[in-house]
């Protein structure tokens, strides 16, 4: 049976998600930039990077959990608990270096997700309801902690605030993050044995029962790795944004949410991948940062991402009619 | 004689690659209770989904009061009259009995097309009261017993002015006392006019409330005659009837030592007192109809469902899987019945699903897969197996049944398993993939692999097994060595209540 050849390379490629979205952001682009050639300074393309970095961390953790067939709606939640303990160590402690303060947050994060994973894995509590009810637990845990007051930029160490700003061969830190999580769970997928049995568990929970798959583990596992990358995000997030308010990263779940779907993640589990994921971000950046382009007020925002999710979900199920069509043709042949 | 209620001829349905029905004729009066007669896949569902609107007939014709009738949709067919009792109920548990009942024709006030709940309760309790049942039209179905809700729907089916009510396997879950509950509704039906196709694969029972059968084998017709004027034995070779010997190759056995031993094997509500013996290049076939349990058994010994009783061992040692896992390191593996639900992640690729079982092995500290030992690990196995396809990259998806079964053994296959559990393998595959399928299972055992057989047509457990155990309605009613196998014996122990458990 011969694998390959290079057409069917081209063939396959283009059938892909990541060519449609790629071909799109193109579509996209050329008029915006017609309308406003400074939309595509390698300043502006900085800058719409810089804004979806954080994004793009935490939408592969969601990334995880959607994969399995759940849900994580506690990112948010898991981001302001996070960066709330970073900026409140630094405001105490300033002498801590700030490449701890991103452990700090990493470790945090993974409390938090272990806590997500070991309801859902073994209290058996879907996975929707644990993090619904989580993601109000963990922002009350966010009130108590800063026992509701704010860390200011002033009460900051200059050398937290600078870390995602200092640049690296013409890239920021944080930029440089981003890209090192996207490598790494790109490898993550393709070449663990965890990866794979997420991409099984999530496309039949059954069939990879019968193979000895645990999937109480992959269950806490998703959750794991989704909170774990919640906490390094939010340890950037109150860097970023030279601040640590209670009320930060609310809503996030959905942003992340929708990267995933726009990047072609089916939501029942199973199929999907980590270039997808980012190219969603990027997508979604780039709207959201063509909307005064187009003379649309910032207010539109949340109202265009909404639309372009629902545009998004259909398209899939769309394709996939299509593709169940095709299939079965086939096999009538 | 009496004009038929329902009078079908030619009937014939195709799916794409099988003859499902092919030209059935089917006969039924008024005031008859008419038994559909045949092993597993003789076509009696297809038959009934046919009758009911479900399937559209590819040939064929059927007569309603004389007059030809086609059913586009399932209303269709119950308008006509043709009410169904499914074997699991359709019904809506959280809803009360009036509301099942009328679901789909409730009663509207004539002026405000409002419900009219108080019609509607007051009619099913007439009902209710015209077959003798204590059943209050407000409890809720989840509340009632697996028996009373047959009785629901049967109610339902009065409510629809039913001429032709389809009983598949009613009496499947229900106890001694509640078969002869439903007999006496039976009869009820009977002597108020209404014609009654009944499905079962026990004998006691057709002989007890049937007048006239019709026996399928294979999708055809292939008799009918009046119970009181046959015997079992007769109707026995007209559901078997078929020579077997030259599809399958005469094999040798050698069978070495033992391997595994199950003890009074039990499951509540699945299977009793389960006992036998496994050996080294044995193939011990599973027979048994409709509710034998036997893929509870063999997801008992692989570690999907738990035991409640009996003890196994494996090489002498005891054996207590909590897992699939624990199975699958004892050297077990499973081939399931349902090679879509269970056996395959279809939206993954064939070497992903290949290398699924083994991944452990193919890895390196537990974490970084070999991509390149995968690679020729997925080629080896599947090219073992004769896998058509475009390549291991394509999903599993869009494979043909055949081959994607043979995805599933080339999985299986590199476990290197001790004792291979092979349940309906060949079920809804072409012939050269069944054959393929038959000579992996006959290669497999002269490697000295001991294989679980399950098979539901009697032909290719003969053909293939060293020794049969017959199962029926959870208990094992019989034990078969090769030299005595007969298609009737088998069947014989199949279909009957038993008399005295054999242990093998």
């Amino acid at each position: 049976m011969a694998d390959t050849s290079f057409s069917q390379f081209v063939k396959r490629t283009l059938a892909r998600r990541e060519a449609t979205l790629m071909l799109l952001l193109v579509v996209l682009l050329v008029p915006i930039s017609i309308r406003s050639p400074q939309f595509l300074s390698p300043n502006n393309i900085n800058t719409i990077l810089n804004d979806m970095a954080i994004l793009v961390i935490v939408a592969i953790g969601e990334f995880y959990v959607i994969l399995s067939n759940g849900i994580d709606l506690s990112v948010g939640s898991i981001i302001a608990f996070s960066g709330m303990a970073c900026g409140m160590i630094n405001e105490s402690y300033p002498q801590v270096p700030a490449g701890l303060l991103l452990l700090v947050g990493l470790a945090v994060g993974a409390l938090l997700g272990l806590i997500n994973g070991v309801l859902v894995a073994y209290g058996k509590i879907p996975p929707i309801i644990t993090t619904l009810g989580t993601m109000s637990i963990f922002r009350g845990m966010t009130f108590l902690l800063s026992k509701g007051t704010w860390v200011t930029a002033h009460e900051m160490s200059p050398g937290y605030i600078a870390l995602p700003r200092t640049t690296f061969l013409g890239l920021s830190y944080l930029l440089w993050i981003a890209l090192l999580v996207i490598a790494l769970f790109y490898y993550f997928s393709r070449y663990t044995r965890t990866g794979r049995e997420i991409y099984a568990i999530g496309g039949n929970p059954t069939a990879a029962k019968y193979v000895g798959v645990n999937e109480s583990r992959v269950r806490l596992v998703v959750f794991l790795v989704s909170g774990t990358l919640c906490g390094l995000a939010g340890a950037l997030w109150t860097a970023r944004y030279a601040s640590a308010v209670n009320e930060m990263a609310t809503g996030f779940e959905m942003q992340a949410v929708a990267a995933c779907v726009l990047g072609g993640v089916n939501f029942s589990g199973g199929a999907g991948g980590i270039i997808g994921v980012a190219l969603g971000t990027l997508f979604l950046g780039v709207v959201t940062n063509a909307l005064p382009v187009i003379y649309l007020s910032v207010f539109w925002q949340t109202f265009v991402q909404g639309l372009i999710v629902l545009i998004a979900l259909a398209l899939n199920t769309i394709s996939d009619q299509r593709k169940t069509r095709k299939l079965l043709a086939q096999r009538r042949g | 004689m009496q004009q038929a209620l329902l009078e079908v001829h030619n009937l014939t349905k195709i799916f794409p690659g099988i003859r499902a029905l092919d030209t059935v004729h089917l006969s039924i009066r008024s005031g008859e209770v008419h038994a559909l007669i045949g092993e597993n896949g003789a076509g009696k569902s297809t038959l009934v989904k046919i009758l009911t609107g479900v399937y559209i007939p590819t040939g064929g014709t059927i007569e309603l009061e004389g007059k030809p009738v086609s059913f586009r949709n399932a209303t269709e067919a119950q308008e006509a009259g043709i009410v169904a009792i499914h074997q699991e109920a359709s019904m809506f548990p959280e809803l009360s009995v009036t509301e099942n009942i009328y679901m789909g024709h409730h009663i509207r006030n004539g002026r405000t097309r409002k419900l009219d709940w108080k019609a509607m309760t007051e009619n099913t309790r007439l009902l209710l009261a015209q077959m003798q049942l204590d059943i209050d039209p407000d409890t809720l179905v989840k509340n009632l017993s697996v028996a009373k809700r047959h009785m629901v729907e049967i109610t339902k089916a009065l409510s629809l002015d039913a001429k032709l009510v389809i009983m598949d396997e009613p009496t499947s879950a229900l106890t001694g006392r509640e078969v002869e509950d439903l007999f006496r509704i039976v009869r009820d039906l009977k002597q108020r006019g209404k014609a009654i196709l009944f499905i079962s694969h026990k004998f006691a029972e057709i002989f007890e409330i049937c007048d006239y059968y019709t026996v399928l084998r294979d999708g055809q017709y292939i008799g009918e005659g009046k119970v009181g004027e046959s015997d079992e034995d007769a109707i026995i070779n007209m559901m078997i009837g078929r020579s077997v010997d030259q599809l399958y190759p005469d094999h040798t056995t050698r069978t070495g030592e033992k391997v595994l031993s199950v003890r009074g094997l039990s499951q509540l509500g699945a299977f009793k007192d389960i006992s036998f013996d496994l050996h080294r290049g044995e193939i011990l076939g599973l027979f048994g109809l409709v509710g034998a349990g036997r893929t509870e058994v063999v997801r008992t010994i692989f570690g999907i469902d738990k035991a409640d009783g009996g003890t196994m061992t494996i090489d002498g040692k005891p054996y207590k899987p909590r897992s699939p896992q624990d199975a699958m390191r004892m050297g077990l593996a499973l081939v399931p019945e349902d090679r879509q639900k269970q056996g395959l992640v279809l939206r993954m690729s064939l070497t992903h699903n290949i290398s699924l079982p083994v991944l452990a092995k193919l890895c390196w500290k537990g974490l970084v897969t070999k991509a390149k030992g995968e690679a020729s690990y997925v080629r080896k196995h599947g090219d073992e197996m004769e896998i058509k396809a475009a390549g291991y990259h394509v999903d599993a998806e869009t494979l043909s049944g055949g081959n994607q079964q043979k995805v599933v053994l080339a999985k299986w296959i590199g476990t290197d398993p001790k004792i291979l559990i092979l349940d309906e393998p060949t079920k809804g595959i072409d012939v050269a993939t069944k054959a393929a399928v038959h000579e992996f299972v006959f290669e497999m055992a002269s490697r000295g692999v001991a294989v679980i057989l399950i098979s539901s047509e009697l032909p290719e457990v003969i053909g293939m097994a060293d020794r049969v155990m017959v199962m029926h309605e959870g208990i094992q009613t019989g034990f078969i060595d090769r030299k005595d196998l007969s298609a009737s014996l088998v069947m014989r122990y199949a279909i009957k209540e038993v008399e005295e458990v054999i242990h093998g």
